[in-house]
């Protein structure tokens, strides 16, 4: 059931980004659809509406890039808290930190050892 | 002489003739073609977009089946995906995988790792600072960057108004 929930919840968010793509009148690429999840995730995130999603959907909402807005957002949340005025400054970065170390490592590491294609 | 003039006419008319008809044509196709492809692509994206996603939801509960809390379990599963985004990217099939899903590889976090990876190898001849290393960030820089942003805002906004 949980895979059904994240395979719907997971689709829909692409399905909408494949739209704003294809149906706006500006040229939106790929870093665009990227840089728009991560800031509007975060937005929605902070407004507490992007939990419930998760609860429903699970990685389905999590793994597409406006999870990782969601983690920014609670993460700076959290740690306003705890630490005051330089929570505000490291908690997004700190609940996100696992997940850039491991893209920048991975990413080098893979584009390292595989050569371009054609 | 005459004779040539009325050739000269009757091919410049039938030039216009064909014109106006390949305009019409023109005009056919446009009213028809956007609309097949963004129906297209609107169920590639959905469907291989929740395919990943559903992936991920295997991988999480097989973590916290194996007894890792929810948290640590959400966390462990990104880095498995980013792992694999990245090494698909390496292996050439991802960016196949996107020509054809569109949004559907680019939303999930291994759209992210993928966004790394492909610069990186297309500059890899510019060497490993100035090719790898800098071109990593050409997509993932400005994600950062505007995550970064958004994220001190709603900290700034919540330190002073809470």
């Amino acid at each position: 059931m949980s895979i059904l929930l994240a395979f719907l919840i997971g689709g829909t968010l692409c399905l909408i980004g494949q739209l704003i793509m294809d149906l706006t009148p500006f040229n939106v690429t790929p870093g665009h659809v990227l840089v728009g999840y991560v800031t509007i995730g975060a937005v929605i995130s902070a407004i507490g509406l992007y939990q419930p999603l998760i609860d429903v959907g699970g990685a389905g909402a999590t793994i597409p890039l406006s999870g990782f807005g969601h983690t920014l957002a609670q993460g700076v949340l959290q740690a306003v808290k705890t630490k005051g005025l330089l929570g505000a400054f490291g908690g997004g970065i700190e609940a996100t930190s696992v997940g850039i170390a491991a893209a920048v490592v991975f990413g080098y590491v893979m584009a390292v050892i595989f050569s371009p294609q054609g | 002489m005459g004779t040539n003039e009325g050739g000269l006419l009757d091919k410049q008319f039938q030039k216009a003739k064909q014109q106006a008809e390949q305009q019409k044509y023109q005009q056919m196709v446009q009213s028809v073609k956007p609309k097949q492809t963004w129906l297209k692509n609107a169920i590639a994206a959905f469907m291989v977009g929740g395919a990943i996603t559903a992936f991920a939801q295997v991988i999480q509960n097989i973590l916290q089946a194996v007894g890792l809390a929810q948290k640590e379990a959400g966390t462990t599963t990104l880095v498995i995906m980013i792992f694999l985004g990245a090494f698909f990217t390496g292996l050439g099939i991802y960016d196949n995988l996107g020509k054809f899903a569109g949004a559907g590889s680019i939303v999930p976090i291994t759209g992210f790792a993928n966004s790394i990876v492909s610069p990186a190898l297309e500059y890899k001849r510019e060497g490993f600072v100035y090719g790898v290393a800098a071109k990593m960030f050409t997509i993932a820089g400005p994600v950062l960057v505007y995550g970064f942003l958004i994220s001190v805002i709603i900290g700034l906004i919540a330190f002073f108004f809470q």
